[in-house]
């Protein structure tokens, strides 16, 4: 069973995703924030990780960054959701070293055919 | 639970949303609560980029999750909100008075929107046309720094009506819309301008600041137009088959060459909405990649190139690592209150089985052996801890009653040109969540009594030696069982003989030789006002005599305190629960009564001939110099006697309430407890002269005298 790093300081985005990935069969474990979501995935691996951008303490692409610092998460999935769709952004994204972006608000199904593409 | 059903695009995905609105509606209601206060408490001359940052991440928060369940009218607002609060926080604006004027009138718009979407939908939509309009001027530059207070005022009441032509409502989509590849790029402004020259179309702004490489221009729609409609009306502008229309909710992406990518999508920009970075890890293979480069040499490459980022990057991911942590979102739980009600029905119950194992087994033959004699003692300490923690689960902060007075009196002050602070001291002090719901009306109440009455104008205050700002304090504290709050004003206090002369006008029986602290209660007389001019802000007629009521219905006493030309100070005191009180069990005949032991004054025995009749049923005792009426607690209650024995009772209690004394004659005193306090009314129905009832030790139910019935009682 593959494993997800939902992360999101908005309760109801993380009990929406969260629900919405377990729906299809993902294990799933919810961060509060970068920071949050940075010790967690200290503990344990992740096939996947999802994060929101805008966060308190540390954001998405913060996340990204520290993540890509350690061996372990090297080649790891990393997918950022965001508000904003803007080349600024999207580039701030890819310096960070994130896989790729989806744009909020999306539709869950939506969700679930991304992750499919880099989850096999 | 009921909502509008909004046209989300999530609809088809067979996931119904509906299920975490509640947590949505919670959500944004903390997030504007939040963005509210520190919207109040922001320093013009020198805004702090973290507060700034956090009021923008308030407004974002709510419109991530307003546009992922659908509420467009929601975020359509909020969008504008955080538009201009992100110009605040990359310092491209200065923050001004109206600027906060107008995001907290937003504010209050978007709660009534909410509340319109929690209660399902019903009734009209809000108009926030005037606030989008207000909020689009400040993001443009071009409206003036400073909005008054009533002009704050005006769309937040405008917001509440109802309005006969919604500008935004449900109905409202967000839509992406491409354009392009054009010769001129300049050619899209023209839908712009469309966009201006309309004003049913709806909104327009440039996604990518309209400056996308791939000669494709970009703009988010909030429109209720039909996609037909829209084409059409574009055509003249801009050739159709280079107009594309989409919802905005397609987005996701993919870099192309980023690890976990896959191959197919890598070409990001053809699907704007997602992205996979070339490069990065995790991207997908694809056949075209792994001929490039396979797998393994994936994350190697990702290697190769972190190292150009990886110098700069540790120390800009280091600054909001160093900020103090926030409170985790994770280390606090939602449970409805009817499960903590519950629980705490439960633990009443097992302290009366509890006190009642106690009881039979001090009667017990031959005494209990050790073992069974401690483990009852452990029971009774481990019964009142648990007690304890699980009623600390009802105990929420003053905080949160205080917290909605600094917005109520900016407002406030606005209105009446007055010029007030407000000092808040303990608001971390805890009461009972029933009782903080009881107690908000009745401080409001008080709070705005002190800024309409208490506090004089700028110029009075200057005039009088005093700084121009008037002082309202509000402290909370905990003193013995009971909370204190006190509501405290350096305005103009209470006179001595206005108080006497209006009382007078009354028909209240006032005599000059009341001593202060009564005449200060004369304001708490039913009709009682003191205001020379009936304002709409207090002295509605609902007065302070309701505030006193609506106290002593909770258990509590209002004391007040005044000095002429320095100020006034009402102290609230409150139990801190209202579901265990500390009472006076009283025996009459076989039956037992408790008294709540706040209100017993003192208790005596009495001889038979100091109680004196008074023509009728009437009787009153002297007591020192004092006459007061008795009552019988055994003809209150018809309480039968059996057998002969002993038909005099000869113990009399002194309770005093609502400002009134009287004596209960009882037969004996049984002693001092803690009572779990259950409801009557809920439970059975409403018995006069009785507040509620208890299980004793014993398991017989004792009833809970309502002391201000009979106080009421021996009047008649």
């Amino acid at each position: 069973m593959y494993s997800i790093l939902a992360v999101d300081d908005s309760a109801s985005m993380r009990q929406m995703v969260s629900f919405t990935l377990k729906n299809a069969g993902f294990n799933v474990v919810e961060a509060v924030d970068g920071q949050d979501a940075f010790e967690k995935a200290n503990s344990r691996d992740f096939n996947l990780v999802l994060t929101d951008q805008n966060m308190p303490r540390m954001d998405g692409i913060g996340l990204t960054r520290k993540l890509r610092e350690n061996p372990k998460f090297k080649a790891t999935p990393i997918l950022i959701l965001t508000t904003e769709s803007s080349d600024q952004m999207k580039q701030a994204g890819r310096a960070a070293g994130a896989t790729g972006w989806l744009v909020k608000p999306f539709d869950p199904a939506k969700l679930i055919e991304v992750i499919g593409k880099v989850i096999r | 639970m009921s909502a509008t059903t909004p046209n989300s695009a999530s609809a088809d995905a067979g996931i119904d949303l509906s299920q975490f609105y509640q947590v949505f509606f919670e959500e944004a209601g903390e997030n504007l609560a939040t963005m509210e206060q520190m919207l109040l408490s922001i320093d013009l001359t020198a805004a702090d980029d973290e507060e700034l940052n956090a009021i923008f991440r308030c407004a974002h928060s709510v419109k991530g999750g307003a546009a992922t369940f659908g509420f467009a009218d929601v975020a359509a607002l909020t969008h504008q909100m955080e538009t201009l609060l992100d110009k605040l926080r990359r310092h491209e604006l200065e923050p001004n008075a109206g600027m906060v004027d107008v995001l907290l009138a937003a504010g209050d718009a978007l709660r009534a929107q909410l509340a319109r979407h929690q209660s399902g939908g019903e009734g009209q939509s809000i108009d926030t046309a005037d606030l989008l309009v207000r909020i689009k001027a400040f993001v443009e530059g071009h409206a003036p720094p400073m909005a008054t207070a009533t002009s704050a005022q005006a769309p937040a009441a405008k917001a509440a009506a109802a309005s006969p032509q919604p500008a935004v409502d449900a109905g409202m989509r967000l839509l992406e819309l491409t354009v392009g590849p054009l010769d001129k790029p300049e050619q899209a402004n023209s839908l712009v301008e469309l966009f201006a020259e309309i004003p049913d179309l709806g909104t327009i702004e440039p996604l990518d600041a309209g400056r996308d490489a791939d000669g494709m221009r970009r703009f988010k729609l909030v429109t209720s137009s039909s996609d037909d409609d829209l084409l059409d009306l574009f055509t003249f502008h801009v050739a159709r088959e280079h107009v594309k229309l989409g919802a905005l909710t397609a987005g996701y992406g993919f870099h192309s060459g980023a690890p976990g990518a896959p191959a197919a999508e890598s070409a990001a920009d053809a699907n704007p909405g997602f992205g996979f970075f070339d490069d990065a890890p995790g991207a997908p293979s694809s056949a075209a990649l792994t001929a490039a480069a396979p797998s393994p040499a994936t994350a190697a490459t990702a290697t190769s190139a972190s190292p150009g980022a990886g110098p700069e990057t540790p120390r800009a991911a280091a600054k909001p690592e160093a900020k103090p942590a926030a409170p985790g979102a994770d280390t606090t739980l939602r449970v409805s209150i009817d499960k903590v009600d519950q629980l705490i029905n439960l633990v009443g119950e097992l302290v009366i089985t509890q006190a009642m194992l106690a009881q039979n087994s001090k009667g017990a033959d031959g005494g209990l052996s050790q073992q069974m004699a401690a483990g009852l003692t452990d029971l009774e300490r481990n019964t009142r801890d648990l007690q304890e923690a699980v009623m600390s689960i009802r105990m929420i902060p003053m905080s949160l009653v205080f917290s909605r007075f600094p917005r109520m009196l900016r407002d406030l002050a606005g209105k009446l040109d007055k010029k007030v602070e407000l000092l808040q001291v303990g608001e971390a002090t805890e009461l009972d969540k029933g009782m903080v719901e009881k107690i908000t009306d009745p401080l409001t109440h008080l709070v705005r009594n002190s800024c309409d009455h208490g506090i004089e104008l700028p110029a009075e205050r200057l005039a009088k030696g005093k700084p121009e700002h008037g002082t309202i304090t509000l402290a909370a504290s905990h003193q013995g069982g009971s909370i204190v709050i006190e509501v405290r004003d350096d305005g103009k206090g209470l006179n001595r003989a206005t108080l006497l002369r209006k009382a007078r006008e009354k028909g209240i029986d006032a005599p000059d030789s009341m001593t202060d602290g009564e005449v200060w209660s004369l304001i708490f007389a039913p009709g009682f006002s003191t205001a020379e001019v009936v304002t709409d802000v207090s002295g509605r007629g609902v007065g302070m005599d309701v505030v006193k009521k609506n106290i002593t219905a909770l258990g509590g006493t209002v004391e007040i305190d005044s000095a002429e030309g320095y100020g006034m100070s009402v102290k609230v005191r409150l139990p801190l629960t209202l579901a265990i009180m500390d009472g006076m069990s009283v025996g009459v005949g076989s039956e037992c009564y408790i008294l709540p032991l706040g209100s017993v004054i003192e208790s005596f025995q009495v001889q038979a001939d100091t109680i004196k009749s008074m023509g009728g049923d009437g009787r009153v005792v002297q007591v020192r110099d004092e006459y007061m009426p008795v009552l019988h607690l055994e003809r209150v209650f018809d309480v039968p006697r059996l057998g002969t024995a002993n038909t005099t009772n000869n113990i009399m209690v002194v309770v005093e309430a609502e400002g009134g004394r009287v004596a209960l004659l009882v037969d004996e005193l049984l002693g001092q407890q803690q009572v779990v306090v259950k409801n009557l009314e809920a439970n059975y129905r409403r018995v006069p002269d009785v507040s509620g009832a208890t299980i004793m030790g014993d398991g017989r139910v004792a009833l809970i005298l309502d002391t201000a019935a009979l106080v009421r009682r021996s009047r008649h």
